[in-house]
């Protein structure tokens, strides 16, 4: 993807400062603190973090299903030029599972389990459009049968239990593309699969992806998946992008520690007998976080300087870094301690 | 399902067989019913013709043989009081009980479903919470000190309703009840709110438990992220998914105030089963308490039957062969 045809068309999503807050009895916890990124259409974004990092709730965010006692308090969601942060209730629901829709992590917990497949796609088809029940149920049939699930008009009429995990996911990646959605929020819908499951969900959501010209946002913790999968990157830690950029920029020369952190965390047949290195310390609980750099308690490159909040710096279209200390070219893996 | 209700039936003989026997030893052990029956004037020969012809003089085993041979044969003994079979005048007062506990479930169900719904969605909220607590009070209030309540106020103050009785029966596609009748409604009004409070409580805190649990699991979210209405996600989504304890509870409750409508019968003296077994226990009519005893443990198994047959209906993740 060349900036220029970024450019040239409106992105399907454009997310500006957004902040999620939620106000608990304990204190203001900031799960989404300032977060911006835009996905074009057909492109796909990878969103990296580790659990409690706020990928999941910033695309709650864009769905308008943040839940009390949160809510968004500031900043912007455009979806194709059209501000839906704070939309109406009525205006978000037209959108959920029509023009945006989504994928969860654990198709076993997101389908309903005492509803049959088909009363759970046909009622979200004509929950957007007024077909008829018999147009329902086709339209339901194909789309089962493009997710690669045999025999689509007999299981149907099958329970979610009655399904195995594989295929159980690729059911509600069927339900989340029979409006045909503009964007895909995907939030590590992989993770419970087995591997080379995940690679055929994968692989067929990204065709399915290209085919139609529809933006995907695929939050997961797994940078792999990311690898294979998307465009471009945001790696987010507690609550904030910290690095974003192309998918090659941010394997082959990540400059955030943190980034560095999670690739050097990677087994590959580099690292072959050594141990594995691990970023030291936890992710910092988001309750009143301190200000300043959130990783600089972990970090092997932070200076006192560090305490102040590190502004975002550009090194090029659409690639940033969040830090005072980022790692140039070459230097990274050293400073790590990692041979590359 | 088969196999389910063939092994369901031979469990529910057992049952009743080790029933009957309980139950017989156990109104053999509450006193003679020779010295109620008999009048203190009668000669010792009228005596011993009478305890003769009740089969009274034979040892308690042989009695129950007895007892059992004539069930067989599809008798359940006559009444010493009322010299007519048992079954017979249970029978005949089943309906009128029928009815008021029928009564008595929907007025439950169709009010206690919504407003625990409502609390359980709108849990914060002054709705809500007074939904709950009033809740709690329906619970705590001894039912025959409510009835008599209401009948202060509604029946003898205000004088809307009648104090007592069936009222006027009428007949529709041949069922006998009150139920058809405007004056046999307005009978039947009391008495059933009374019988249905408790049930009432039971099912608005299985409900609103039920709803507060269910919502904040992954598939509600899932139904809220497909775009659907807020009814359907509401009466399809969460309801059905939340109605195996409420139509347990329904079940059960539906057994226990057509078997023991005791003291709401008691109070507005209506002709059911309740004031029979009553009056029965009363005289010691040994033959009247056993068949009494004996159908009410039917009707216990037979609507836990059809509640198990609903739960599979309900959740197809129960398999009956396993229960």
């Amino acid at each position: 993807m060349t900036p220029a045809s970024q450019k040239a068309v409106e992105p399907t999503i454009e997310i500006e400062n957004l902040k999620t807050y939620f106000f608990t009895r304990s204190g203001v916890v900031k799960s989404v603190d300032g977060v911006s990124y835009s996905v074009a259409p057909g492109e796909i974004l990878g969103i990296v973090g580790e659990s409690g990092s706020g990928k999941t709730v910033t695309g709650m965010s864009i769905m308008g299903l943040v839940e009390k006692p949160g809510r968004i308090v500031e900043g912007s969601i455009r979806f194709k030029g059209e501000e839906i942060a704070n939309a109406s209730e009525r205006r978000l629901r037209q959108l959920r599972g029509g023009a945006i829709s989504m994928v969860f992590q654990d198709a076993t917990t997101a389908l309903n389990p005492v509803l049959r497949v088909d009363t759970q796609m046909v009622e979200t088809l004509r929950a957007h459009k007024k077909i008829s029940r018999r147009e329902a149920l086709k339209t339901a049939e194909e789309m089962l049968a493009r997710v690669g699930i045999p025999t689509p008009e007999k299981r149907l009429k099958s329970y979610p239990h009655e399904f195995s995990g594989g295929m159980r996911q690729r059911v509600s990646i069927a339900m989340a593309l029979l409006n045909d959605p503009d964007l895909i929020i995907a939030d590590e819908p992989t993770t419970a699969l087995d591997v080379t499951v995940q690679a055929q969900v994968l692989l067929e959501t990204q065709k399915l992806c290209r085919e139609k010209g529809t933006s995907l946002i695929w939050v997961t913790h797994d940078l792999t998946v990311v690898a294979g999968l998307a465009d471009k990157v945001c790696v987010m830690y507690a609550g904030r992008i910290v690095e974003s950029g192309s998918v090659d920029d941010i394997l082959d020369n990540p400059q955030h520690p943190y980034t560095i952190g999670l690739i050097g965390s990677i087994p590959s047949s580099n690292t072959r007998g050594r141990k594995l290195q691990q970023i030291e310390g936890t992710t910092p609980s988001l309750l009143n976080i301190k200000p300043g750099c959130a990783f600089r308690e972990r970090c092997w490159r932070a200076t006192s300087a560090c305490q102040e909040e590190p502004p975002e710096s550009s090194f090029g279209p659409g690639r940033t870094v969040r830090c005072f200390h980022p790692c140039l070219d070459g230097e990274q893996y050293e400073s790590a301690g990692l041979n590359a | 399902m088969t196999i389910f209700l063939i092994r369901r039936l031979m469990q529910s003989f057992v049952v009743l067989l080790i029933m009957s026997l309980v139950v017989f030893a156990g109104v053999y052990a509450i006193g003679n019913p020779v010295d109620v029956l008999i009048s203190p004037e009668a000669t010792e020969l009228q005596r011993e013709q009478t305890i003769q012809q009740l089969g009274l003089d034979r040892p308690m085993w042989e009695q129950y043989l007895i007892f059992l041979k004539n069930i067989a044969e599809g008798k359940l003994g006559t009444s010493f009081v009322h010299n007519r079979p048992a079954i017979t005048l249970i029978l005949e007062r089943f309906p009128a009980t029928f009815e008021l506990a029928f009564s008595a479930l929907v007025i439950a169900v169709f009010l206690g479903i919504p407003l625990g719904l409502w609390a359980g969605l709108r849990a914060d909220s002054f709705s809500g919470r007074s939904i709950i607590s009033g809740s709690i009070i329906l619970f705590s209030m001894p039912t025959f000190w409510v009835g008599l309540l209401m009948i202060i106020a509604f029946a003898i103050n205000l004088n809307w309703l009648p104090t007592s009785g069936r009222g006027e029966v009428g007949t529709f596609l041949g069922i006998r009840s009150s139920l058809f009748t405007i004056d046999g409604l307005r009978h039947l009004v009391l008495p059933a709110t009374n019988l249905a409070l408790y049930p009432l409580a039971l099912i608005i805190r299985l409900t609103a438990s039920g709803t507060s649990e269910t919502m904040s699991l992954d598939f509600m979210r899932s139904a809220r992220a497909k775009g659907l209405h807020a009814p359907r996600i509401v009466f399809v989504h969460l309801l059905k998914n939340i109605l195996i304890p409420i139509v347990t509870v329904i079940g059960l409750q539906f057994s226990v105030i057509l078997a023991f409508a005791v003291v709401t019968e008691s109070i507005f003296s209506w002709p059911g089963m309740g004031r029979l077994i009553i009056e029965s226990i009363n005289l010691l009519d040994r033959p009247v308490i056993v068949a009494y005893i004996l159908v009410t443990i039917l009707i216990f198994m037979l609507i836990n039957l059809l509640v198990d047959v609903l739960y599979s209906f309900l959740d197809p993740r129960v398999r009956l062969e396993k229960m």
